[in-house]
């Protein structure tokens, strides 16, 4: 690709498909769809405060140099009677301004969900592509793991997972691995249901003649899985991995809310939830329920994206 | 007056982008005891025509124009519950599949009971009696006993019987019967056929039969209509629309009709509405390689191979049961020869065609290319053997990777084997593309946006592109359109006379097999029963199957042979 016009020429396709993908069905079945348009500016504008934080934040709620005790139990919107200060969501007891810490919790309930997903992404796929593919033993061995898996619950699977990684990593490290720790347990909770789609996906490509083809080439087993059969099983992983974002966040929020997630420290969601919980019943209930609203607000917001989603790319249902 | 008539019927159906009209302007009746052919290639509006009739158009397709009349009252502005009313009872429907048009969950005489008490309300034991009566009707033997089974103990053509028999129940006085053998052996075809024309003639029934095969029309129907493009290009009696076509498109398909009885150097190819593309194979050969092997030496020899697939599974060896796909197989096919192998579906001709491609490891027998080695194991042949052959599949919808770029695709064999990289690699692609009629550029589209045929053409590029010296065509045209057959089977013919290539040509139409093949090899259950030059297997058939097989073969004699050139 070396000479300008053949340049010019893969530029101008670029540009097409641009408005390819604007004029194609998914687009259009979403521009179409108040929900699924209300959702994803939902959650666009969720994943954008999460990401800017440091910017929108008024306060950072972890540099404790900027906390002053007299702050705590601020209610929303009204003037402390020490201070004098006021905060839009008012604040918890440590006087910590709880409209940051939840733009501070977000970033780390939305880091914990994406890269638990992105981690069993990988994983099911790979585990499906090769089970769908060399069949026989393999298969059988990775689908019954996968069975055995699905019998227990997944949070039950996380917080053993988290327990036992808890367990051997040295006190002084656990806070700083919690959070990679939680994202491994969300993560190997949630393989199975990849590795099922993406085995079904790969049986039925893998009697496909283009398949063969590839095979007669003599293209290795590796090739034929990545290069030719991958990209043709993705678009139903596309709409697991939607709605796994939504269980993940919240499976996130379960297991810091019971107190195996992220430390106090590193305040996610959940772990706010957990500390404005202590409060409802003396009154303080803006610390519980503006966190929760925000998470209520983003699950859903995902959820029905991936519903829409799963909707648009199925041709049975157009 | 006529049973049923069509008149000036236009059906669209509106989508985001456009309307598209499937059928415009279309007129067509039927009279009682007359079976009239409905005949077209892919898209042409044929079986939109029939499912109009039944008010059954797939939304969002719509009747905009023209009128249906049953027995003289119209029936197109129905609504659908007089419409209800109407199906099923005195028009009726056969479609292609026989497999999903049967419930597999009910036997055959529970469904049939249903549908003749649903139209006529007979007692159980009345609809019984009538049940296995039609059952015998459509030529199942034993059909007291089979009324009894479900759909999935009938064989294919039993089952299209099956099918036949419940558009019966009600006594139906139009039957539309959309491609009712295009899913069967020729063997089955013929007794379908005869099955069809049969109710016409005794019950004076009128049938709409749809097919794209000229055989079909040629030996059953009475009056023809000719579709393209969703209009009515040519009507008439059978014999003559055939026999002296007025309208070229009529012509220009009956032309590109294989003929069994003839061999003919190459297909006639009359255009009609730009469909002909030009392609070059001759200027390939200036780069090809030039064998040096004699022609008529053994390139290929199969001995005496054999495939087993595992029919019950158990742990224990011994407790296993195969069936054997091919048994003992022993052919040759010589330098520069095509050779054909026919048979009907089940016989082995893909397996064997797959074991000398080295996809399924061979259980017994040895294959041997210019007297190496090249038996598959497990883990395949070698890969000198592997730049030697190439294959053409049959379903050019799913034989390419629909998330490659097409000039992936075609590069992907030569990269693979590390001939070619680069620009040379980019300019034999944007060659091979031009070459099969495609023009370079086609490269950079995707499968999606080219039709059946192209695709086709894309997939003889890709075969092409490690200059190989030997072809297996596993039916590689049977997914196609006559015209587009007709071309493509051109470039096959151009490949071997051109470039000297090599050939196994897999096919379950005979009129092509006698029109592509030196010699041909014939299949009866995993056997090869028969190899001979294919004029002399045509002429003086030897072994009983074969004399079979050829005694089903439709004639087409009626045929005009305007533009044939014979060999």
């Amino acid at each position: 690709m070396t000479d300008l016009p053949e340049q010019s020429v893969e530029r101008a396709r670029a540009r097409s498909r641009l408005a390819m993908a604007w004029d194609s069905d998914l687009a259009h079945s979403f521009r179409r769809s108040p929900v699924a348009m209300l959702s994803a500016a939902v959650t666009l504008i969720l994943v954008l405060s999460a990401v800017f934080a440091p910017l929108i934040a008024p306060h950072d709620p972890f540099n404790p140099a900027t906390l002053n005790l007299m702050n705590g139990f601020t209610p929303p919107g009204e003037a402390n009677m020490f201070t004098g200060e006021s905060f839009l969501l008012g604040t918890d007891d440590q006087g910590r301004d709880v409209f940051s810490t939840i733009l501070y919790g977000l970033r780390i309930s939305l880091f914990v969900g994406f890269a638990a997903v992105g981690f069993a992404m990988v994983l099911g796929i790979t585990l499906g592509l090769i089970a769908g593919y060399v069949g026989g033993l393999v298969e059988t061995i990775i689908m019954r793991v996968a069975d055995v898996q699905l019998t227990f619950p997944a949070i039950l699977v996380a917080m053993l997972i988290f327990g036992v990684a808890k367990g051997i990593t040295p006190p002084e490290y656990r806070n700083d691995v919690a959070i990679w720790v939680l994202i491994v347990a969300i993560g190997l909770s949630d393989w199975v249901q990849f590795a099922r789609v993406v085995r079904g996906a790969t049986m039925v490509e893998k009697s496909k003649e283009y398949v063969q083809a590839a095979r007669l080439i003599g293209r290795s087993p590796a090739a034929i899985m990545l290069r030719h059969i991958l990209p043709n099983v993705l678009s139903p992983v596309l709409v697991i991995a939607t709605i796994s974002l939504a269980l993940a966040i919240i499976a996130e929020a379960t297991l810091s809310f019971l107190g195996v997630g992220a430390p106090p420290t590193e305040p996610s969601l959940g772990t706010l939830i957990r500390i404005g919980q202590g409060f409802l019943f003396s009154g303080e209930w803006w610390i519980l329920f503006f966190p929760a609203c925000t998470l209520l607000v983003l699950a859903l917001a995902v959820n029905l994206l991936g519903d829409w989603l799963r909707d648009a790319l199925n041709p049975r249902l157009r | 007056m006529a049973l049923l008539e069509i008149e000036n019927l236009t059906v669209q159906f509106p989508t985001r982008r456009q309307t598209f009209t499937a059928v415009k302007d279309a007129h067509l009746t039927v009279e009682p005891g007359q079976i009239h052919g409905l005949v077209g290639e892919s898209g042409a509006g044929k079986s939109t025509i029939g499912a109009a009739v039944m008010g059954l158009l797939d939304p969002p397709g719509r009747i905009t124009g023209g009128v249906i009349r049953f027995r003289g009252e119209e029936i197109s502005g129905l609504d659908a519950a007089a419409m209800a009313a109407l199906r099923g009872k005195k028009i009726s429907m056969i479609f292609q599949d026989p497999l999903t048009s049967l419930n597999p969950l009910f036997t055959v005489k529970q469904q049939l009971v249903e549908t003749i008490q649903e139209h006529l309300g007979l007692s159980d034991a009345e609809a019984g009696a009538r049940a296995i009566d039609l059952i015998d009707r459509v030529g199942i033997p034993n059909a007291k006993a089979r009324a009894n089974q479900y759909p999935h103990q009938f064989s294919g053509g039993m089952r299209q019987r099956v099918v036949i028999a419940l558009a019966l129940c009600s006594e139906p006085d139009v039957i539309i019967a959309d491609e009712p053998t295009t899913a069967l052996d020729v063997s089955i075809q013929a007794q379908i056929l005869d099955l069809i024309k049969g109710l016409a003639r005794e019950r004076e029934v009128g049938v709409i039969l749809i097919t794209h095969d000229m055989g079909v029309i040629a030996d059953t129907t009475d009056v023809v209509t000719v579709m393209y493009r969703g209009e009515v290009v040519e009507s008439g009696p059978t014999a003559r629309v055939l026999g002296q076509p007025e309208h070229p498109y009529t012509r220009s398909l009956i032309a590109a009709v294989p003929r069994p009885t003839v061999k003919l150097h190459r297909f006639p190819l009359i255009g009609y509405g730009g469909r002909v593309t030009e392609f070059k194979i001759e200027d390939l050969a200036r780069n090809w390689p030039q064998s040096t092997a004699e022609r008529g030496t053994p390139l290929v020899e199969a001995d005496g191979i054999t495939k087993r697939f595992i029919s019950k599974r158990a742990l224990l060896p011994s407790n296993r049961e195969y069936f054997t796909a091919v048994d003992g197989a022993r052919f040759e096919i010589r330098q520069g020869e095509v050779f054909g192998l026919v048979g009907e579906s089940g016989s082995g001709k893909s397996t064997i065609a797959r074991m000398i491609a080295g996809l399924y490891p061979v259980d017994a027998g040895a294959v041997r290319f210019e007297g190496r080695d090249v038996t598959a194991t497990a883990r395949g042949v070698p890969d000198w053997y592997r730049r030697e052959i190439q294959m053409i599949f049959q379903d050019p919808y799913s034989s390419l990777n629909p998330r490659m770029r097409v000039d992936e695709i075609v590069a992907e064999p030569a990269r693979h084997h590390g001939i070619l990289q680069g620009l040379a690699l980019r300019d034999r692609v944007a060659e091979l593309l031009d070459r099969v009629g495609l023009g370079a550029d086609a490269g950079l589209k995707y499968p999606h946006e080219f039709s059946g045929g192209q695709r086709q053409r894309i997939s003889i590029a890709r075969a092409l592109a490690t200059q190989p010296r030997f072809l297996i065509c596993d039916e590689p045209t049977s997914a196609l359109d006559v015209s587009i057959q007709a071309q493509i089977l051109n470039i096959l013919k151009d490949l071997q006379e051109h470039l000297n290539l090599t050939m196994l040509f897999i096919s379950h139409d005979l009129p092509v097999v006698r029109q592509m093949c030196d010699r041909v090899g014939v299949m009866k259950d995993g056997k090869l029963v028969e190899v001979a030059e294919t004029e002399a297997l045509f002429e003086a058939p030897q072994h009983g199957y074969t004399r079979e097989l050829l005694s089903l073969m439709p004639r087409l004699d009626g045929l005009s042979d305007e533009g044939l050139a014979v060999a």
